[in-house]
């Protein structure tokens, strides 16, 4: 947990990387609120609401009485939305850095394409 | 949603000194509240007019809808664990807890046995002979296994290591969880509490300065760090709550900044970080001298 965002977004956060890496497949209950709760050690109405986030966007969904599940489709709508803001999260802060070292962007993708192939 | 605290117009004088001025504020049921605030803020004043234990000047305090002042009703319902609490002098550990179910009606001596424990507390012997520590684990024990539907703890880990700290946050959130409870929590361990907090008051001089929701006031502040000239630039009409100079490097506070204000900072090479709840604090209870310089 970090100090520059609100809790419950951090929480929205970890479920939608937990996704994304497979831990949770389509169809798979994600742990209760009270298990977020006592697991990141903060207030399980916060976890509630981060879990709500994702039912609201339709990442998650709810079974009354049973707990919440990913959605068919979870991954893929995470992994759009994730590219969309790629430029603008880290492509951007990449930039103004290596202007400030002096890099050109020529250079940076030089560079990029070097160490992606280590 | 329904209050379980509800405050107005609340005011406790000492001769001169105003302990609680003029305060008003209300905490929803089954919410875990921090009551934050420097030594000597008006905490303790505040928590022990709540409990019954202290009588208002003047305003009104409403506890599960009735005065607390002398109300059986609302005094069976509430637990106040006390930064020191005194015991009868003969007093073992065991007599404490057998006590307990007494004053506590949702008493779960089960859950006790367990803290007892978790926080290797030795039950045979006396009150008196317990260190800083054990004795602040009797209050932490107590407060958890008494599942009161209103539970104060003040300051309740004077003297406990980091494990037993975190033992409580524990095994509070997990009983929380199961029981769902309105618990006041007053600390200055801020940072370790920050977390686990849904709304936080902060008291200053006897006056609420701060009352939100942990959520809002995370996020709300930024600092700004960078050339004095952009910083100062940046921070004109703007409101600063705190300001820090050293050489030619600035340090400002402000309040929430809107993705256009961060892209703005970041076209002036200003570098933006969060401000903890402590820090914000911290800075808000802090000295009035909110411009401090350190000559480089």
């Amino acid at each position: 947990m970090d100090d520059s965002r609100p809790i419950f977004l951090q929480i929205a956060d970890h479920i939608e990387n937990d996704i994304l890496s497979g831990a949770l497949p389509a169809n798979a209950q994600v742990p209760s609120t009270n298990e977020y709760a006592a697991f990141y050690r903060i207030n399980p109405a916060t976890a509630g609401k981060g879990v709500n986030v994702l039912v609201d966007t339709g990442i998650l969904y709810k079974k009354r009485g049973i707990g919440m599940f990913v959605t068919e489709g979870a991954r893929d709508a995470i992994l759009a939305e994730r590219r969309k803001t790629f430029p603008s999260e880290y492509i951007r802060p990449l930039l103004n850095e290596a202007s400030n070292l002096g890099i050109s962007a020529e250079q940076l993708a030089t560079m990029i394409m070097k160490e992606g192939k280590r | 949603m329904t209050a379980a605290i509800e405050v107005t117009d609340l005011t406790r004088r000492f001769g001169s000194t105003r302990a609680v001025d003029n305060v008003s504020f209300r905490i929803e049921d089954g919410t875990i509240c921090g009551l934050l605030g420097r030594n000597g803020a008006g905490k303790t004043t505040l928590m022990q007019l709540l409990t019954g234990q202290d009588f208002a000047t003047s305003g009104d305090i409403r506890v599960f809808g009735e005065t607390p002042a002398e109300n059986a009703r609302v005094l069976q319902n509430v637990c106040f664990i006390k930064e020191s609490q005194k015991y009868p002098d003969d007093f073992r550990v065991k007599h404490v807890m057998k006590s307990a179910p007494w004053f506590f009606q949702n008493w779960d001596a089960d859950f006790a046995e367990t803290l007892i424990d978790d926080f290797r507390l030795p039950l045979d012997r006396k009150v008196k002979k317990l260190s800083r520590g054990q004795l602040s684990s009797v209050g932490v024990i107590i407060g958890l296994a008494s599942r009161a539907p209103l539970t104060f703890f003040d300051e309740p880990y004077l003297g406990l290591d980091a494990v037993a700290r975190h033992l409580f946050y524990d095994r509070l959130l997990a009983d929380y969880s199961l029981h769902p409870r309105t618990v006041v929590l007053s600390t200055h361990l801020i940072d370790e509490v920050s977390n686990l907090l849904e709304h936080v008051l902060v008291i200053d001089n006897g006056r609420i300065i701060i009352d939100d929701t942990a959520d809002n006031l995370r996020g709300t502040t930024t600092t700004v760090v960078g050339k004095a000239s952009a910083v100062d630039d940046f921070a004109h009409n703007r409101t600063v709550l705190h300001r820090e100079r050293i050489g030619g490097i600035s340090s400002v506070t402000l309040g929430a900044l809107s993705p256009a204000d961060k892209r703005e900072a970041a076209a002036a090479d200003l570098e933006l970080s969060p401000v903890s709840l402590q820090q914000l604090i911290v800075q808000k209870t802090g000295s009035p001298a909110s411009e401090t310089e350190i000559s480089a």
